[in-house]
């Protein structure tokens, strides 16, 4: 008989609760049992970047830790960056400005991972936003608009 | 890609984790999860349990014991690069964390996962090989203490019973005037490392007192350079000195695998050990 537990977390502001098989990642639990599928699992051997989440403010790959692991954290996926439905947060925003996507699939990794790093290092620049996304593969864009667009963000949230 | 069923545990005290492994066969134990879960989702291990270490009280921090840090084996990766104490007694420590994957992979991922994982392209058991660093293990007996140098018994393999658990990891100060350098060469930065190498130094009235110099990525276990930390004992730190101590890693074993060949590997680590015992003489004070 599968291992299930029952998990409670806090999703983008909003308490959710299902019972999981225990080998259900966070990923997946996400996608699968609550529907949001903004973020995209990859490779799901934490290579590529795209599962990215934040977890209690931290970015951490959502393939490499257990959704029963999550209980009672808080979670934010891409789906929570912006304030409210139908807008874009300043990084958002900045992505679409700078054309920093092209296909999308690394996008919710990108973001998630940048939203965390330009929170904890303000004042970052080309060299430690590069290093930033080193983790997370993009195959469209070059990185060049990707790069642009967390640099202008760090700028405009500076300036508030 | 997804791991096959396992009953997962979660335990809260290491007494409790030593139980289960008791109790249960083909148990694994779950860390930072940053190199196990990718093995449980490609199925290259199959447990039929998973104990799980991230509620188990008591096995993360960082301690300053007077003669050595005390770290917890669960401690974070991200916590060892912002922690004070190791900032001022073991600087090298973040130094070689900055190559240890990315930042997201940090947030997860923790000391004694990656002691216990063992892989030879790590860079934290290679600075434990120049540490001489101390490993707790607790088992059904109680707790015994496996200098680092017992650790590695084969590749990926650690001293460890199947009904033991790794809690914490002693290493020892090196004076406060000590210099210290973490150099590696990867085909990209956060990637496996081709060839890493941690050195740490003292130099007392013009002459070297003390080397230490660990070679990881080219073994199947982290190598130390032994002859060469004797052989720079009392001698000037000079250019020549850390040519020739880079010269003796020429004769290491290394690995080839489908990417570097050892002669390759052997050359590398030439030169990354002289890079790193040039960039710890220049940190260390007692110099001029």
């Amino acid at each position: 008989m599968a291992d299930t537990r029952e998990v409670t977390v806090t999703v983008n502001g909003e308490s959710r609760t299902a019972t999981v098989e225990t080998r259900t990642s966070l990923g997946d639990f996400l996608r699968h049992t609550l529907r949001l599928t903004g973020t995209h699992m990859g490779c799901e051997h934490g290579v590529c970047g795209a599962c990215t989440v934040l977890v209690d403010g931290d970015a951490v790959r959502s393939c490499l830790m257990l959704a029963v692991q999550a209980n009672g954290r808080e979670i934010t996926t891409v789906e929570g960056l912006a304030a409210a439905v139908g807008t874009l947060s300043p990084l958002q925003a900045a992505f679409w400005k700078h054309h920093g996507l092209q296909c999308g699939f690394c996008t919710p990794g990108m973001l998630t991972s940048l939203t965390a790093f330009l929170r904890d290092n303000p004042n970052a620049g080309e060299k430690d936003i590069r290093e930033a996304i080193s983790g997370n593969i993009c195959r469209c864009t070059g990185y060049q608009g990707i790069v642009d667009a967390a640099l202008d963000a760090a700028k405009s949230m500076q300036e508030g | 890609m997804k791991p096959a069923p396992f009953t997962y545990h979660d335990p809260t005290s290491a007494d409790e984790v030593v139980a289960l492994l008791g109790r249960h066969e083909d148990a694994k134990l779950l860390a930072g999860g940053q190199s196990l879960m990718p093995m449980l989702n490609m199925r290259f291990v199959v447990p039929d349990h998973v104990i799980d270490l991230n509620g188990v009280a008591g096995l993360a921090g960082v301690r300053d014991a007077g003669d050595a840090l005390e770290l917890g084996a669960m401690t974070r990766q991200r916590d060892l690069m912002a922690d004070a104490a190791i900032a001022a007694k073991a600087p090298i420590v973040p130094e070689a964390l900055d190559w240890v994957g990315h930042f997201q992979t940090r947030n997860r991922g923790t000391i004694g996962g990656s002691l216990c994982h063992l892989d030879p392209a790590a860079e934290l058991p290679c600075l434990m090989a120049a540490y001489d660093a101390v490993l707790k293990v607790q088992g059904p007996d109680g707790v015994r203490e496996v200098p680092f140098a017992e650790w590695p018994l084969a590749y990926m393999m650690p001293s460890l019973g199947p009904d033991e658990v790794l809690t914490g990891i002693r290493v020892p100060h090196w004076p406060d005037s000590h210099g210290h350098g973490f150099v590696e060469f990867a085909r990209r930065h956060g990637d496996f490392a081709i060839v890493s190498v941690a050195a740490l130094l003292t130099v007392e009235g013009g002459k070297i007192a003390r080397a230490a110099i660990a070679i990881g990525g080219a073994d199947v276990r982290p190598i130390r350079l032994e002859a060469a930390e004797a052989a720079l004992v009392g001698a000037a730190p000079s250019p020549d000195a850390f040519r020739a101590a880079g010269e003796t890693a020429r004769g290491i074993e290394a690995m080839s695998d489908a990417y570097v060949t050892s002669a390759y590997r052997q050359r590398l680590a030439a030169t990354l050990v002289e890079r790193a015992l040039i960039r710890a003489a220049e940190r260390a004070n007692g110099g001029a």
